[in-house]
C-alpha cells in the first residue's frame, strides 16, 4: 500500500495543489485505479458517462497510462484473469456476492420495496429496474440527467442513496462497484427538493468523458 | 441360481441396488441378463451422449427413474461453451414415443427448456421426482408446469440451477389437491415468491421432510412454515434478517425448540447474527450443516454455532472460519466425515484463507474424515504427509491452492511428496484433485498407488507427457479424467488408446496436443467421440499455435458423432466407416446429411495420412 501512495502522490500533488486535492476524503486507498481521482467523489454524469458499472475496465484503461509503475508493481493481476480458477462454480460466485438489499423508498408513495445491488451491473441497469418497480415511471434521458419522471403527475424525481456515511448523495456520484459497498438506503426524491444535495465535489472535466 | 424360477430370481434381484451390482450381475449368463433388463427400473447414464435413448429403453423397457448427465464436469468452471449441448428433449420424447411410464429424472449439467418441462408435466401421469443440478434452460414458467400438472409430485429438488425467474406465481399453481411433496427444494432462484402459497402448499404437506427455501422468503415466513411442519428433517432458510419490530425472531425461537426433527441445515443467505442463538437447539441435532452460502456468519458467531453442533458428519463451510475456526471444529466434530471448505473471496488475494494449519488440526481430530473438498491459500508437503497418516480412509480428496501453481512454502519445493504420500496411504481413494506445484514425480506415485481412483483432475501440472502416461498406464479403475493447463501432448493421448475405451470420457485443454493427434486418436478408435471445442474467445493463436488444440473432449459411445453439436465443435469421424457403408447402412434419413457434414468438418482439416479403404 504504501509504496503505492509515494508513487502516486508525486505526479497529482506537484502540478495542481488546490482545495479540492487536500480535503479530507472518504476514498479507500488504491481507488485512484478505479478512475475516481484522488479519492474525491465525483458527479453523475462523469461516471455514468464512463460506464464504470460493467467491469470498471474504462477506469483501469484511462489510469494505466498515468500509473505504469503503479500497474506493474501488482503480479496478481495477471493471475485473476485464469479461466476457470479457483473452480468455483458460477452460481456459488454470484450467491457469494449478491447479498445486498437496499430499501427504496419514493416521496409520496405510500410503500417501500427493496432491490439486491448486487443484480445489476451497472447504474443503468439500476434505474430500468427502478423504472419497472414503479410502473407509473419512465426513466428521462437518464445517461446525462439521471432523472426520473412520473408522466402521470408530471412530477420529476432524482434518484439519491444514502451512504455509508450517512450523507444522502445523487446517484452515480461513485463508481458503480464503490456505490454498492457504501449504499444503505434509496430514496427517489422530487427534483424540487434535491436542490443543491450532493452536487458534484470536482470541478468539471470536460476530458473525463473518454 | 439357475434352479429357482426366474421370478424368484428377479425377487433377489429387487435388492440389489446399485447400478455396478445390476451390471455385473447381468453378465453372469444369458438368462439372468434378461431377468435383469426386464425387472431394471433405475437407470443412470453418465453421459448422455453415450448411447441412445432408443436402445436404452429397448434394453429396459421397465424403467421408472432415470438419470442422466450432460456436459463435461468443468463447464461447472465456464471452461464449457454455453451452447456445447446437453439436451434432455430427445430423450423425453423418446420417452414417450415408446410409452416409458417414467416417475423419476434426475438431470445433471443438462438443458431442458420449458417445453420439455411442460411435455415431461403431461405425458407421464405417475410423475414423482424431479431432481435438477446445475442445469439451464428454463424459467419459472416450466416450474409452473410441472406444479400444475404433476398431481403426484413427490420430490422438485433444484441445485444451482441457471433458472430465468418471471417472478411468476409457480409456486401457487401447484392445485389445492396436491398433498404429496415430501421434498421441495428451490434455494437456486433468485426473485419473489408468493409467500402466502408457500405457506398453504407446506400447511397442506404432510409428508415434507425436505424444506429449502430462496431469500425471498422472510424470517416470519419461515417461522409460520416451521409452525406447520415440525416433522422437517432437512431444512433450508432463505433470509435470516431480524426485523426488531416484527418480534419473528422471539417467536422463531420458540418455534424450533419444537422442531427435534431437524438434521440437515442449510440457507441463511442473508442474516444478521443476532437471530443466530435461536437455532442453537436445532443444532445439537444436526448431522449436516452447510453455511458455504452465508458469507454473514463468521468470526466468533461462526465458531459459537459450530461449538454447538457436535453430531455433524458433513459440514460444508466459508473459509472465513480461519485455520482457528477449523481448529474448532476438529475439537467439536468427532464424527465428521465429510469436510468442504468454500473460498469466500475466490480472487481475492490473501484474505480469510485457510492454510495447511487447518487442515492439520481438522486431520487429527476428525479421525472418520473420508471425504474432503479445500480451497486453501497454502499447502506444504509436511501437512499432507501428517494428514495422510492421521486419516487414511479418504475417498476423496480435493485440494485447491488458489494460486494453482503455489510450491510449499517452506522449503519452495514441488507438492509431489505431499500428494504422494496421500494416494499411498489411502487405499480407497476414488477421487482426486491437484493443485499446487506439481511435476511428473506426482503421477508417478498416483499411478503407481491409486488403484481404487476413478475420477483425478490435474490443472497447471507435469513436465512432460510422462506425467500422464504414469496415470493411464497406472490407474486401472480410471473412468474420468480431466486435464487443463499442462505440457502433455501426442505422445501421451496416443500411447494406449484403448485405454479409452474402458474410460467414460477424458478432457483436455490448454494442453500440448494437436488436430493430427486428435484426427489419428479418432480413426484408431471408432467406438470414441473425438470432439474439438473451438472457442469464439480464444484468442489469435500463432502459427505454431495454429495445429494445437484448444479444448479437447473425448468419451466412448455407442451412437457415433451427436447429431446437435454446435457450430463450434467439430467431431472426428473415422471416413473409413463411412465410406465403407458401416454408419451410411446404420443411419438413415437426415442422419445420412450428418454423416456428411462430419466428413466435410473432417475434410477442411486435411488428412495427410492414407487410411485403409
Amino acid at each position: 500500500m504504501s509504496p503505492e501512495n509515494l508513487n502516486r502522490s508525486p505526479d497529482s500533488d506537484v502540478g495542481s495543489l488546490n482545495f479540492e486535492e487536500t480535503r479530507l476524503t472518504l476514498g479507500l486507498p488504491g481507488v485512484e485505479c478505479r478512475g475516481c481521482k484522488s479519492g474525491v467523489k465525483r458527479g453523475f454524469s462523469e461516471t455514468v458517462d464512463l460506464n464504470l458499472g460493467s467491469s470498471s475496465s474504462a477506469g483501469d484503461k484511462r489510469c494505466s497510462g498515468e500509473n505504469d509503475v503503479l500497474d506493474s508493481a501488482k503480479p496478481p493481476a495477471a493471475k485473476e484473469q485464469v479461466v476457470g480458477w479457483p473452480p468455483v462454480r458460477a452460481s456459488r460466485k454470484n450467491a457469494m456476492k449478491s447479498c445486498k438489499y437496499v430499501k427504496v423508498a419514493v416521496d409520496g408513495a405510500p410503500y417501500l420495496r427493496k432491490v439486491d445491488l448486487e443484480m445489476y451491473n451497472s447504474y443503468q441497469q439500476l434505474l430500468s429496474a427502478l423504472e419497472d418497480m414503479f410502473s407509473c415511471f419512465t426513466i428521462r434521458n437518464y445517461l446525462n440527467e439521471g432523472k426520473i419522471m412520473d408522466q402521470v403527475n408530471g412530477v420529476e424525481y432524482v434518484p439519491t442513496y444514502e451512504d455509508k456515511d450517512g450523507d444522502w448523495m445523487l446517484i452515480g456520484d461513485v463508481p458503480w462497484k464503490m456505490f454498492v459497498e457504501s449504499c444503505k438506503r434509496l430514496r427517489l426524491m422530487k427534483s424540487s427538493e434535491a436542490i443543491g444535495l450532493a452536487a458534484p465535489r470536482t470541478p468539471p472535466k470536460n476530458s473525463s468523458t473518454s | 441360481m439357475n434352479y429357482f424360477p426366474d421370478e424368484v430370481i428377479e425377487h433377489v434381484f429387487d435388492f440389489i441396488a446399485s447400478h455396478k451390482d445390476r451390471n455385473a450381475v447381468s453378465l453372469v449368463c444369458r438368462s439372468w441378463y434378461k431377468i435383469e433388463r426386464i425387472s431394471r427400473r433405475r437407470v443412470f447414464i453418465g453421459n448422455c451422449y453415450a448411447i441412445s435413448p432408443e436402445r436404452v429403453i429397448q434394453r429396459f423397457p421397465e424403467l421408472k427413474s432415470l438419470t442422466l448427465k450432460g456436459k463435461p464436469h468443468f463447464a461447472d468452471f465456464n471452461l464449457v461453451p454455453r451452447d456445447w449441448g446437453g439436451f434432455v428433449q430427445p430423450w423425453i420424447e423418446a420417452l414417450i414415443k415408446h410409452r416409458v411410464g417414467i416417475e423419476e429424472l434426475r438431470l445433471k449439467r443438462m438443458v431442458i427448456s420449458d417445453e420439455s418441462l411442460e411435455l415431461l408435466s403431461k405425458a407421464f401421469f405417475n410423475f414423482k421426482t424431479l431432481v435438477l443440478v446445475s442445469c439451464e434452460g428454463f424459467t419459472t414458467d416450466g416450474l409452473a408446469a410441472i406444479a400444475a400438472n404433476c398431481r403426484f409430485l413427490r420430490e422438485l429438488d433444484l441445485q444451482e440451477n441457471e433458472v430465468e425467474d418471471h417472478r411468476g406465481h409457480w409456486i401457487s399453481c401447484f392445485p389445492e389437491s396436491c398433498t404429496s411433496l415430501v421434498s421441495l427444494n428451490f434455494a437456486c432462484l433468485k426473485g419473489d415468491i408468493n409467500l402466502t402459497a408457500l405457506e398453504r402448499l407446506v400447511a397442506r404437506s404432510p409428508n415434507l421432510t425436505s424444506l429449502r427455501l430462496n431469500r425471498a422468503v422472510p424470517l416470519d415466513t419461515l417461522q409460520r412454515i416451521l409452525m406447520r411442519a415440525p416433522q422437517l428433517v432437512d431444512l433450508g432458510t432463505g433470509s435470516f434478517l431480524h426485523d426488531p419490530a416484527s418480534g419473528a425472531s422471539s417467536k422463531l425461537k420458540a418455534t424450533l425448540l419444537k422442531c427435534n426433527s431437524i438434521r440437515t441445515l442449510s440457507g441463511f443467505l442473508e442474516v444478521s447474527s443476532r437471530c443466530l442463538a435461536a437455532i442453537y437447539p436445532v443444532c445439537q441435532n444436526l448431522t449436516s450443516l452447510n453455511l458455504s452460502y452465508a458469507p454473514g456468519i463468521h468470526g466468533n458467531d461462526l465458531i459459537k454455532l459450530i461449538q454447538h453442533c457436535r453430531k455433524l458428519e458433513r459440514l460444508w463451510i466459508l473459509d472465513c472460519i480461519g485455520d482457528k475456526g477449523l481448529g474448532v471444529v476438529a475439537s467439536t466434530c468427532k464424527e465428521l466425515q465429510e469436510l468442504r471448505v468454500f473460498p469466500s473471496d475466490p480472487f481475492g488475494v490473501g484474505n480469510a484463507a485457510v492454510t495447511e494449519e487447518g487442515l492439520v488440526a481438522i486431520s487429527a481430530g476428525c479421525p472418520k474424515l473420508h471425504s474432503l473438498l479445500y480451497f486453501c491459500q497454502q499447502m506444504t508437503n509436511a501437512a499432507l504427509i501428517t494428514v495422510a497418516k492421521n486419516c487414511s480412509n479418504f475417498t476423496r480428496f480435493r485440494l485447491c491452492i488458489l494460486d494453482p501453481t503455489k510450491p510449499d512454502p517452506v522449503t519452495m519445493q514441488p507438492l509431489d511428496e505431499g500428494f504422494g504420500a496421500i494416494v499411498q496411504s489411502c487405499k480407497h481413494l476414488r477421487r482426486l484433485s491437484l493443485s499446487g506445484l506439481l511435476t511428473d514425480q506426482v503421477f508417478l506415485y498416483i499411478g503407481m498407488y491409486a488403484e481404487q481412483l476413478e475420477m483425478l483432475s490435474i490443472a497447471f501440472a507435469g513436465n512432460s507427457d510422462k506425467g500422464m502416461l504414469y496415470v493411464l498406464n497406472g490407474c486401472k479403475k480410471l473412468r474420468k479424467l480431466e486435464i487443463r493447463d499442462s505440457p502433455f501432448g501426442n505422445a501421451a493421448l496416443l500411447m494406449d488408446v484403448g485405454k479409452y475405451e474402458t474410460m467414460r470420457s477424458l478432457w483436455m485443454s490448454s494442453c500440448e496436443i494437436t488436430l493430427v493427434g486428435c484426427e489419428t486418436l479418432a480413426k484408431k478408435m471408432p467406438m470414441l467421440n473425438v470432439e474439438i471445442i473451438n472457442d469464439e474467445d480464444d484468442t489469435a493463436p500463432s502459427s505454431e499455435d495454429l495445429q494445437r488444440v484448444g479444448k479437447m473432449y473425448l468419451y466412448r459411445t455407442l451412437v457415433g458423432a451427436r447429431k446437435d453439436a454446435p457450430w463450434f465443435v467439430d467431431t472426428f469421424i473415422d471416413p473409413w466407416l463411412v465410406d465403407s457403408g458401416f454408419l451410411v447402412g446404420t443411419l438413415q434419413g437426415s442422419d445420412l446429411l450428418l454423416a456428411d457434414a462430419a466428413i466435410m468438418t473432417y475434410c477442411t482439416y486435411g488428412v495427410h495420412q492414407a487410411y485403409p479403404l
